[in-house]
């Protein structure tokens, strides 16, 4: 598989695609987000595995998604999600709370194949009144053992950034496994790379351990350091850059005027 | 000379006493005074495994954000640390929204996940620095997580004690309730109950929260503040004037 450019790798996340991401902590491909918001996508329906941050808050501000389902939207020490919470208010997003393991949950149920998978907690929690698609049930096994139960999790796209690929398409991803339920449960998965690996990396045992294979995997392109302004493997978070996105994206103008001056250097670079 | 204990030295000496000697402590993220008491604590049980989720150093899961949640399930995780936009007197704790559900007052980020952790781990420790009316309350908008559950639901976890800026509450699961254990020096029970929003029970005598000893304090003052600085930098710099190694 060879790599294509950003613009033709995220073809495949279409106008209303129920577009399944990452955490900011992850590997979350931002050079790609901010591709995808020049190119206007609609009616996008977010699902984070299981939270985000400011992707999620750029996309929903952007106008690009009109749903979410998350854990949280929070910009770590700078707060909530601005844009999340001015959506939110206006009611222009509809929001599913989750909790962070119902949405692994759900992503290892499509991982399986499998209609839905049982989850401990949650009996109690308002999140069962607002989630009306989970369900308790009495454990068939052992009755009088109420049990949660999370439907199947399958987005059309899973979009993400990884430190390497190679050219037969796979993509190393090293500890950060939620990266693979993300690709597993997805109908198709968009990935950018920081770079490309020279050889086969399935043939070497011990990067063959952290490799997402090519079969799971639609398009790559090379983006580097195409996390920014979020951490990488190498790179930590921007944070002053985050501090001061927190502080515009508080008001519409702000916001209007950080994504002008954002999508304008992305673009120039 | 000694320099006069800060609160948050205070703090991390008597979360570190809450946690006492277990096998394994986790602390969410932008939580820095419970990772410095969980580092503090590990200082006195050399086995015991520290799980900082925002560090890479401290963190020794290979299995992607779902093992955390996995092994807590198996019971691997024996204390963890919530807070809450809001917290009651029955231990619910609201990490959603202010108001109405559908159209809130104030939002938050989101449950993360607590309605889960909550359950199944065996301590979890409540942290909310700000004492207030505003924050504790006599009943949440929402429940991201109830502090007690009805029986026959499985819940081997829940509450063991509230730290905030002005005192420790413990928390009675048979009663579903705080009581006042101690109080941190400067403050009084009259200012507890009246930047309470609700009702509380007393200890039978109740303490003052104890200082850290010289060795303690040295301690956090030294090899805590220095390991601190690599997952807070700013908070580190800003208590200890310690840098990012």
């Amino acid at each position: 598989m060879s790599t294509v450019a950003l613009d033709q790798a995220i073809e495949p996340i279409r106008d209303g695609a129920l577009l399944a991401i990452p955490p900011d902590y992850s590997g979350v491909a931002m050079a790609a987000t901010r591709a995808l918001i020049r190119c206007g996508v609609r009616g996008l329906r977010l699902v984070a595995l299981p939270q985000s941050g400011l992707q999620a808050d750029l996309l929903i501000g952007a106008g690009l998604a009109v749903e979410i389902e998350t854990a949280a939207v929070t910009l770590g020490e700078a707060g909530i999600g601005p844009r999340f919470a001015a959506a939110l208010g206006a009611g222009t997003l509809r929001i599913k709370d989750a909790t962070c393991p119902a949405l692994h949950a759900g992503f290892q149920a499509a991982e399986k194949g499998v209609p839905f998978m049982p989850l401990r907690g949650i009996i109690g929690s308002d999140l069962l009144k607002v989630r009306p698609d989970w369900r308790v049930i009495d454990n068939p096994f052992q009755p009088g053992d109420p049990i949660v139960l999370i439907p199947a999790i399958r987005p059309d796209v899973a979009f993400f950034h990884a430190p390497m690929a190679d050219a037969q398409g796979n993509v190393w991803i090293g500890r950060r496994r939620e990266l693979v339920s993300l690709a597993h449960a997805a109908a198709e998965t968009v990935v950018t790379v920081d770079r490309l690996y020279d050889g086969n990396l399935l043939e070497d045992e011990i990067l063959a351990a952290g490799v997402l294979p090519a079969l799971y995997v639609t398009r790559i392109a090379l983006a580097p350091g195409g996390t920014w302004p979020l951490q990488s493997s190498t790179a930590a978070t921007d944070a002053a850059h985050i501090a001061e996105y927190a502080r515009l994206a508080r008001t519409d103008a702000g916001f209007a005027a950080y994504l002008d001056r954002f999508l304008r250097a992305a673009q120039a670079a | 000379m000694t320099a006069p204990v800060r609160s948050e030295e205070l703090l991390i000496a008597l979360v570190a006493e809450l946690i006492g000697s277990v096998r394994h402590v986790a602390v969410g993220a932008a939580s820095p005074i419970p990772a410095a008491a969980a580092l503090l604590a590990a200082t006195r049980t050399p086995s015991m495994r520290v799980s900082l989720l925002s560090s890479r150093r401290h963190n020794f899961f290979t299995d992607g954000g779902r093992e955390l949640f996995d092994c807590a399930g198996q019971g691997r995780v024996d204390v963890f640390f919530l807070s809450g936009g809001q917290i009651d007197g029955h231990g619910n704790v609201n990490l959603v929204a202010l108001g109405d559900y559908g159209h809130p007052t104030t939002r938050f980020p989101g449950s993360f996940g607590s309605a889960y952790l909550y359950f199944v781990v065996p301590r979890v420790i409540l942290f909310r620095l700000e004492h207030s009316r505003r924050t504790l309350v006599e009943q949440v908008d929402f429940i991201s997580a109830p502090g007690t559950s009805p029986p026959g639901v499985y819940r081997p976890g829940g509450p063991v004690a509230l730290v905030t800026e002005l005192c420790r509450f413990d928390f009675d699961r048979a009663r579903g309730g705080f009581t006042l254990a101690t109080v941190h020096p400067g403050h009084s029970l009259e200012e507890v109950r009246d930047r309470t929003g609700f009702d509380f029970a007393l200890a039978p005598e109740l303490r003052t929260t104890s200082l850290p000893d010289p060795a303690t304090l040295a301690l956090i003052r030294g090899a805590i503040a220095r390991e601190l600085a690599e997952v807070y930098p700013a908070f580190a710099a800003e208590i200890f004037g310690v840098a990012r190694p």
